[in-house]
């Protein structure tokens, strides 16, 4: 395609990719620079039906005359980043100061809000997206060996789980994992432990967003990999077949370096949405045990009465560095590779 | 046939002359909290619309909408229903406005008491009290010899023997779901241990000292005599719970005794189910709960039109007479006429015992909203007390830094 044409045929996505993603972000990015102006507060009577008192408001006429004057808040620089509910540099140096082990240091890191999010961000990357791609690759690998009579309903059948919207998913396996829904209360018989609760633990409310997960992402490497085994051409495979190749070695040698562009695409967006995770912990209500970064920008924008922008602002710029960070290796060798196709 | 006709016509002529209130013009638009008293309240306020345009918007995501939806000019809603808690914000972000004129011109009916004012003006209009309290099951504690709890320690002493005897593994239930509910269910504890919030005359965090801890160990006693999902149960959760028959004794909110009581479930749970005041901590002697209003307030950024539209309709509702008569198994009304059922016990004694309102500070939802999420690894047994407290004041610092309070 030439280069003019391609200008054209992309300038409509480009357009609405600069206006509806570019523009937000970088106001985000301009928001997370600044925290409201300093609350000018005023002592008053206050009744109500069960008596008055004296307490304190906010006064409205200074609070406007400021803010018209300076809309955008208080400058803050990098405040709000490295507050403590942010990088808490200044806990951080602190604890490493106080603490005598390693292990007490780690704790206490892990102990705040930012890092303890992180953590179970990086480990449901970790965890979901191999598997994710390992599985799908799996599943498709089996749908296409399968007669093409009943191959239409199973593969139908095998992206239910990217059909169904995540919160319904989580809610249907949060019902289920009850400590009387049908999971819970079958373990708990099979523990012998009326206690268990694979709520009311950390890891195995980790572990159940984890399975959620994966069965979530599946479907869509699935689906990916299944249009790309398509592709495979059949005479190098016969080929293979006549040289005896098993079937393991044939999906190693000619199958897997076929479709391996394919399979960076899937692990990057797998990578992408994962970091991301946010439903499953609502579905579960599993707030109190697993936090991730982005249920972090939520709940400083909506489970508080105040709206905290300047803070959900900075969490929003970490993770897109964080996801930055994370493709960057796929990212450079695409990129390597584009140039020596070239 | 022509009789019948007549009669008809009369009678719907009749009832809305009756109801209305002669409103010509202007559009009412009303977000409420989703429950059956507000609901009945919202009802009555329509029959009176008269030719005014009438929505309503009833959601328990009520707090996540309120303030974008007034900041707007025009506004979304011209009326909030909003209680001690959810007021805060608006008049943070100057987001309501003051009702002198309008109680003045429209108000008839509506009692002094029912006016919360702040600073002299009035920003809201109460219309009814909410509190959380204890419900037990009659029968249950009858046939074990125990009597009705007056304190934590006694609902500990109780649960205790309640599980020793064999009859319900989890008789306790609270709802500690993670976030606003558990919140909530320190703020009350903490104040029946007379502490405060904040160190008087400043919005430094005041959480971790000795009252604080005591708060914490009792949540934590109950939470082990508790379902052990009870991380993730709100209030409709252990609703269920207790019309499934795994619960004892319970501490709910006021306004869903009327779903407790009503004819769907087992009878027999539902008959032996009773009412009583809050429950005192530590050798307190006011409750540890807090006591709520439920109000309605007006968007500033909307016709004056608008608002005097949405005023009177609400103000029929404020002060209407035969609503409360009728709907008096759903809440405790503050409207001229209520008499208290039994369904009123929980708030009445609350008041009786000196309960303390939920304080309406411009700092304190951060400082709900801190502990809603720092206090859960104490309650896993990953953390001391201490170490909780202080991460809640942290946390608490932090955002009230961001936000100028500090």
């Amino acid at each position: 395609m030439p280069n003019k044409t391609f200008f054209w045929f992309f300038l409509p996505t480009g357009l609405a990719m600069v206006l509806f993603i570019g523009l937000p972000i970088i106001s985000t990015g301009v928001q997370s620079f600044y925290a409201q102006h300093d609350q000018v507060v005023k002592e008053v009577k206050k009744c109500d039906p069960f008596g008055c008192t004296v307490s304190i408001v906010v006064d409205n006429e200074e609070t406007t005359k400021i803010r018209e004057a300076k809309p955008l808040g208080k400058f803050n620089g990098f405040g709000t980043y490295v507050d403590r509910n942010h990088l808490a540099t200044e806990e951080i140096k602190k604890f490493w100061n106080e603490t005598e082990t390693f292990g007490e240091f780690v704790d206490q890191v892990t102990n705040l809000p930012f890092y303890k999010a992180l953590i179970f961000t990086l480990t449901y990357c970790i965890f979901v997206t191999p598997n994710v791609l390992l599985l799908g690759f799996i599943i498709a690998l089996s749908l296409n060996a399968i007669s093409r009579k009943i191959r239409g309903p199973l593969i139908f059948g095998t992206i239910l789980p990217m059909i169904v919207t995540p919160l319904v998913g989580s809610l249907v396996l949060f019902w289920m994992i009850d400590s009387q829904g049908i999971i819970g209360a079958n373990i708990q018989n099979l523990m012998n432990d009326p206690y268990l609760s694979l709520k009311s633990s950390k890891t195995l409310t980790w572990i159940t967003i984890i399975i959620y997960g994966i069965w979530h992402h599946s479907p869509f490497a699935f689906v990916v990999f299944y249009a790309a085994l398509q592709t495979v051409p059949q005479e190098p495979i016969e080929a293979a077949i006549i040289d005896g190749a098993s079937r393991f070695q044939r999906i190693k040698h000619i199958v897997l370096p076929h479709i391996y562009p394919v399979v960076t695409f899937v692990a990057l967006i797998s990578l992408m949405d994962n970091f991301r995770v946010f439903e499953p912990i609502i579905g579960f209500s599993a707030e109190g045990s697993a936090q991730s970064l982005s249920w972090l920008i939520y709940d400083n924008l909506v489970n508080e009465e105040v709206i905290l922008f300047g803070s959900a602002a900075a969490t929003s710029m970490m993770t897109i560095i964080g996801i930055a960070i994370l493709l960057a290796p796929v990212l450079v060798r695409t990129w390597k590779e584009f140039k020596t196709a070239r | 046939m022509r009789k019948i006709l007549v009669t008809l016509l009369f009678l719907l002529f009749g009832t809305s002359a009756y109801a209305d209130c002669n409103i010509k013009s202007g559009s009412i638009n009303i977000l409420a909290n989703d429950f059956p008293a507000l609901r009945t309240f919202v009802e009555t306020s329509k029959q009176c619309k008269g030719s005014a345009d009438f929505k309503v918007t009833h959601s328990s995501e009520h707090n996540k909408i309120a303030v974008p939806a007034l900041t707007a000019n025009p506004s979304e809603f011209s009326a909030r229903i909003a209680a001690n808690s959810s007021i805060v914000p608006l008049m943070n972000q100057d987001l309501i406005r003051p009702l002198d004129d309008l109680v003045k011109k429209y108000g008839k009916g509506i009692q002094d008491s029912q006016l919360i004012t702040i600073d002299g003006k009035v920003m809201a209009v109460a219309f009814m009290a909410n509190t959380q309290h204890l419900y037990y099951r009659e029968d249950v504690l009858k046939d074990l010899g125990i009597a009705v709890p007056k304190t934590y320690e006694e609902v500990v002493a109780a649960s205790e023997k309640i599980r020793a005897s064999g009859k319900m593994q989890y008789p306790y239930a609270a709802a500690y779901k993670a976030g606003w509910n558990l919140a909530e269910e320190f703020v009350n504890m903490y104040i029946g241990h007379g502490g405060e919030f904040f160190k008087s005359g400043s919005a430094e965090p005041n959480v971790n000292n000795a009252k604080g801890v005591a708060t914490l160990n009792m949540l934590k006693k109950l939470s082990e005599l508790s379902n052990p999902d009870y991380l993730t149960h709100d209030s409709e959760a252990i609703k269920v719970e207790w019309e499934s028959g795994n619960v004892a004794l319970m501490t709910l909110w006021a306004s869903r005794s009327g779903t407790l009581l009503d004819d769907e479930g087992d009878a027999n749970i539902t008959k032996a189910t009773k009412l009583t005041g809050p429950a005192t901590v530590g050798g307190g002697n006011i409750p540890a709960a807090t006591l709520w209003w439920d109000g309605f307030t007006l968007a500033k950024n909307r016709s004056d039109a608008d608002a005097e539209a949405t005023f009177r309709a609400l103000a029929h509702a404020a002060s209407n007479k035969k609503m409360v008569a009728d709907a008096a198994d759903q809440a405790v009304w503050l409207v001229e006429g209520f008499v208290p059922g039994p369904k009123s016990i929980g708030v009445i004694e609350a008041v009786k015992m000196g309960a303390k309102p939920y304080p309406m500070l411009p700092q304190m939802g951060l400082m709900h909203g801190a502990l809603g999420s720092e206090i859960v690894e104490f309650l896993q047994g990953k953390e001391s007390a201490e170490q909780a407290l202080k991460d809640v004041e942290a946390a608490y610092t932090s955002k009230a830094k961001e936000q100028g309070f500090l």
